[in-house]
Formats: C-alpha cells, structure tokens, sequence
C-alpha cells in the first residue's frame, strides 16, 4: 500500500548559490596553495581575482534566477569549481615556466572564462526554450559539418603538431570542432526524433539482436564515412571518435535497440583496424599506447611516458600545488592537465575530479530522463554523453586505457574554444532542465481558447 | 618548517574539502533521483488497508440512502459538487497505490509522462485521462487505447461521467474513484 504524489521540485537556487560560494573558496585555497607552494607568500591578488571569479559565477547565478529558475541547482557550481582548478593549474604552469602573468596562459584563460560565461548568459537569455532548436535542425547539422571540416580549408586552416583541426584568422586560432559538438547533437536529435520509428520498429530478429533494415542502414553508414573522413584528412583520431560515439549513443537512446550499439562499435572497429594498417600516425599511436616504455615508442614520444611518471611521483596524495614538475610533459596545460592534476593532489584528488565530471554527466541525464518532449530527451542525452565520451578519451588516453588522441578536457585544459563550446552546452543543458523540472501549469477552469471566439486572422 | 606544516595541511584541507564538495552535490541530487513520492505504510495497516476498497465501494450507496442532508436528490448533487478526490488502484500489480486526481486532468498509461504509470502490455502509452470538465463533474475519457477503457463492463467509446465510486479497469489493472 503506497501512496503517490507527483514529486514538487524544488528550484534549489539557494542551494546552488552556497554550492557557488563553496566552489569559489576551494578555487582559492588552491590559489593560495600555489602561491605559499612556490614563492612563501600569499599571491597579492588574491581578493581581487578571487572576488572577480566569484563575481563572474553569481552573475550567472543571477541570470539564472532570472530566466530558468528551476533549472538544475548543481551544474553551475560543478563546472565552477572545475573551469576554476583549470585555472589554478594554468597559472601554476606559467610560473614554473616563468612566463609572467601578462604572457602567461592562466590570464587568456581566465578572460576566455569570463567571455564563455558571457556567451552561455546569453544563450540562456535568448533561448526561451530549446524546442526552438528543432526548427533549425538541418540548418544545425549543415553547421556543424561545416564546422568539421572548416580546417581542410587552404587558407585560414592550420595544421598543428600533424592534428588539421584548427583555423586561424588574424591572431585568433580556434578549433572548430568543439562548437561542431553542440551543432551536430542538435542535428542528430531533431533527424532522429523524426526517424526513430522507421529505425526502431522494422527488422529482423537473428542471434537475439533485432537487426534493422539495410535501407535503414544508411544514416549510419554516412555517421561513419564521414567520421573515418575526418580520421583521415584531418588525422585526429579524437574528434573522429568523438563524432562517431555521439552518432552510435543518440540512435541508442532513440531507438533502445542494442544492435546498433553493436552495429556501431563493428563499423568503427573495422573504420580503426583499417585505418591502422594504412596510416603511419595511427601505427605510433598505437605503439605508445601498447607499448609506451618500449626504446621504439620513447623515440618517437616520451610525452606519455613522462605523463606517467608524473602520476606515479604524485601517489595516492599528491605531492602538493606548486611542488610538482608537472611542467615538465609537453602540453601540461592542455591535453595533460590530467596527468598534471594527478602528479600534484595525487589520485584522491584527481577522483575526486573525475567523479565531479559523472556527477555533471548524471545531472544532464537525469534531464534528459525527466523532460517530456522527445527532442529535448534526446538532446540532453546527446550532450552530456559527449561530455562523458570526451572525459573518456582523454583520461583513458592520458592513462593508457586507449591509445592518447588529442582532444581537451572539458573546463580545465587551456584552450578558448573549448571552454565556449563547453559553457554554451551547459547553458543549453541548464534550459532543458529548467524544462524538465518546472511543475506543469494547472488549468483553472476552462481554457480561454475554449471561450473565444472565432476570428479572422490574417496570416502576414 | 611552519611553513611546511602550513602546507601540508593546506594540501590535505584542499582534498578533503574537494570530497566534501563532492559528497555535498551527491547529497542534494539524492533527493531528486525519483520523480514521484512513493510513501509506504507499515506492514500491519497495508494489510487492514487492503481489505478497504471492499468496504469502500458500498459506501456512496449508503451515503445516498442516508437522509442527513435532506434526501437522496440533493445529496447526489452535493456529492457530485465534491467528488472524487483520489484514484487507488483496487486490483493489479499497483495494487493499493492511491494518488490524487487533478482538476487539469490525470494521465494513466504505460508512458513516463503519466501519472500513473502501468507497466503492462495491455496499457497503451496515453491511454486514458480523468478530468474535471466545465460543470465540475468529473469525466473519463479513453485516448484511443489498443485494449480499451471500461467503465463496469461496458468498454468506453465516448468521454463518460464518473463519480464516487465508478470502478474503471485498464489492462490488468483495476483503478476506483474515491473521495
């Protein structure tokens, strides 16, 4: 015998904001940390940078009470907390490097930080409710394959360290992939939300799979062509898998039949398998991956080795901020700023990191499974399994789980570009759930269509 | 050497204070993983409740023949100006679960939207809706189902009335109207 009464959310802003607060202070005792850990003295700007971030945060805290006021309390402070380690970390790999503070990659960030919370304001601001989205779904996937293969163009694409996935334009360099991210899950959602049935219902049932149609195949076909397109002219195996992962995940969650998963995981282990017997960047990679301390694998890069190392000198606790060397791995403030975490507050420390990232990743699925439209399900699904697919290559890649591919660690490695994509998607996440938890408009008495009467309307 | 022990302690303070962080999300998710609130009663008084809806269903009949409000004419009226107040699932494998009725409408079927959800598969997605219609009598209608809403025995084609005491069955499950 039960009793069931439908669950009043609570709008928990008050709670986010204390969260808000309490993400702030961990930021700066790290800050504080690295500054004792280092030069003996409290950094002078502590207040005012640590004011200035606060100030950042509860400004969108505000708009948040303003626009979405029952959206999820506890994205913000999460991603607070770990765009504001990134931060700590860049700074203390700029002094270990001695780039002052003007040069150095902590500054830039932190302003990339201010103009990516700016810009998810905004989103949030303007977007009144994601439905919009879905008029713009192929408009959206155009986009976003633009995005992708936007840095094959000759001029202002660049190839970086063998990976073309940047453009740059004047000064500026930008990796267009990440905001690809965003494009093509609200392309995947919208298609998918039409097409679902034809994928899910018809088929065949062999070996306890139902296998779909081959003419359903196609979609698919063309996730993977284009996927194995971006391996190859572009040689970055992350966004490659990345796209792929988020394809094979969406028509799962659309269709909740498992052969696609296996379909997808088939077609990709043939696309790699292929890709490694043909491609020489491919054959390294997996040599450094299989075989990282091999005299072959450390002549070619001794990036992952040294990765490892600096894990393994960091231990269970850490050796502390400012007392490691994580500077000493190439690209400690981008692609290894795992590695760098872990060498300085060791493997407690670093979980604790990871297990914020599934804490973001459960709070986007549990949006997805708490709103009612099925383009906001899939969106919100869609987006947050992109989030974790992408935490996975790179702490699987830095921990030689799969072989390293160069993708960022969302919120705390270097880079601008990643940290817009990654706010605009938490923007984008925080509106579906203010969907998804906003308690249904009880009708009173009959609805005033029902007692209005019939009009004219000139349409334009 | 303070300054060692000074760092030390920030060191440690900063992991702790990273798991308390952690363990406070996780304490303010915990109340939000289910979407309804299921609260369970005791073992003794489920069983003295199971054994209510039998008892229950006689009594608007009793309450029409009673005269305390001046006949069994404006009685039915004052009742009809009340009406159900609740939906408790009588027979099925929800049996015994009582949830309240909403003037905007009340959702059974086999969909994560409803308010009543029926793992069945007999039930349809949307199958059938109880609501409040203009002149506050309380109304069901059959959204077009697969098997079918009954209403008794007779299976519905058309939004009905109900009131206290209709007895409605939906796949396995049978649901009564109660004040």
């Amino acid at each position: 015998m039960s009793v069931i009464s439908s669950y009043t959310p609570r709008r928990g802003r008050n709670v986010e904001l204390v969260l808000l607060i309490a993400a702030v202070a961990i930021v700066m005792l790290a800050y504080v940390n690295v500054g004792l850990a280092t030069s003996g003295t409290v950094p002078p700007a502590l207040l005012a940078l640590g004011g200035g971030y606060l100030g950042v945060a509860v400004a969108f805290h505000l708009v948040l009470r303003w626009r979405a006021s029952y959206a999820d309390p506890l994205m913000l402070p999460i991603v607070t907390l770990l765009n504001g380690l990134g931060l700590v970390m860049l700074h203390r790999l700029d002094l270990a490097s001695d780039r002052s503070i003007t040069e150095g990659v902590a500054l830039r960030q932190l302003m990339w930080s201010a103009l990516a919370v700016a810009i998810a304001a905004v989103v949030l601001v303007l977007l009144r409710d994601h439905r919009i989205l879905r008029r713009y779904t192929y408009l959206a996937g155009a986009i976003g394959f633009f995005l992708l293969v936007l840095p094959l163009f000759p001029v202002i694409g660049t190839s970086i360290y063998g990976s073309r996935i940047w453009i740059q334009i004047g000064p500026f360099s930008f990796q267009p992939g990440e905001l690809a991210k965003i494009a093509l899950a609200i392309f995947f959602a919208g298609y998918l939300v039409q097409t679902r049935d034809a994928l899910s219902v018809a088929g065949r049932k062999v070996l306890g799979l139902t296998l779909p149609r081959a003419r359903d195949l196609g979609p698919i076909l063309v996730a993977w062509l284009a996927s194995l397109a971006v391996l190859v002219f572009e040689r970055d195996l992350g966004s490659s898998l990345l796209f792929f992962g988020l394809f094979v995940a969406m028509l799962y969650v659309a269709t909740e039949r498992v052969s696609w998963i296996a379909i997808g995981l088939t077609l990709f282990g043939i696309g790699a398998y292929t890709a490694y017997l043909i491609f020489g960047h491919v054959q390294t990679r997996v040599l450094l991956w299989l075989d990282t301390f091999s005299p072959e694998a450390l002549a070619a890069s001794d990036q992952l080795a040294k990765g490892l190392m600096g894990m393994a000198s960091g231990g269970m606790f850490g050796t502390g901020l400012g007392r490691g060397r994580p500077d000493i791995t190439y690209f400690a403030e981008s692609d290894f700023i795992i590695p760098s975490f872990g060498e300085e507050i060791g493997l407690i420390g670093l979980f604790a990191i990871v297990v914020l990232y599934g804490l973001l990743v459960e709070r986007g699925l549990r949006t997805s499974l708490g709103t009612r439209d099925g383009f906001g399900k899939l969106l919100a699904a869609g987006l947050s399994f992109s989030l974790a697919l992408q935490c996975f290559v790179v702490v699987g890649g830095v921990t030689r789980v799969i072989p390293l591919t160069g993708l960022t660690m969302p919120f705390l490695s270097s880079g601008g570009s990643s940290l817009l994509a990654n706010w605009t998607l938490v923007a984008i996440l925080l509106r579906i759930s203010d969907h998804a938890r906003r308690p249904l408009p009880e009708a009173s008495g009959p609805s005033p269509v029902a007692e209005a009467r019939t009009e004219v309307v000139k349409v334009r | 050497m303070l300054s060692e022990i000074t760092l030390t302690l920030m060191r440690l303070g900063l992991l702790v204070l990273l798991w308390v962080f952690v363990f406070a999300v996780v304490g303010v998710l915990r109340g939000d993983l289910y979407g309804t609130r299921v609260k369970r009663r005791t073992a003794g008084a489920g069983k003295a409740a199971r054994s209510a809806p039998a008892g229950v269903a006689p009594r608007p009949v009793a309450r029409a023949a009673n005269p305390e409000r001046g006949g069994g004419r404006s009685g039915r009226a004052g009742r009809g100006r009340k009406g159900p107040t609740r939906l408790v699932v009588t027979a099925g494998p929800l049996s015994g679960t009582t949830l309240p009725l909403r003037p905007a409408g009340t959702l059974i079927g086999r969909s994560p939207e409803c308010a009543l959800v029926l793992d069945d598969d007999y039930v349809s997605g949307r199958h059938a809706r109880i609501f409040q219609s203009d002149g506050g009598t309380w109304t069901v209608e059959d959204l077009r189902s697969t098997n079918g809403t009954f209403l008794g025995a007779t299976r519905l084609t058309e939004p009905r009335e109900v009131a206290v005491g209709s007895v409605l069955r939906i796949g396995q499950t049978v649901v009564e109207l109660q004040r």
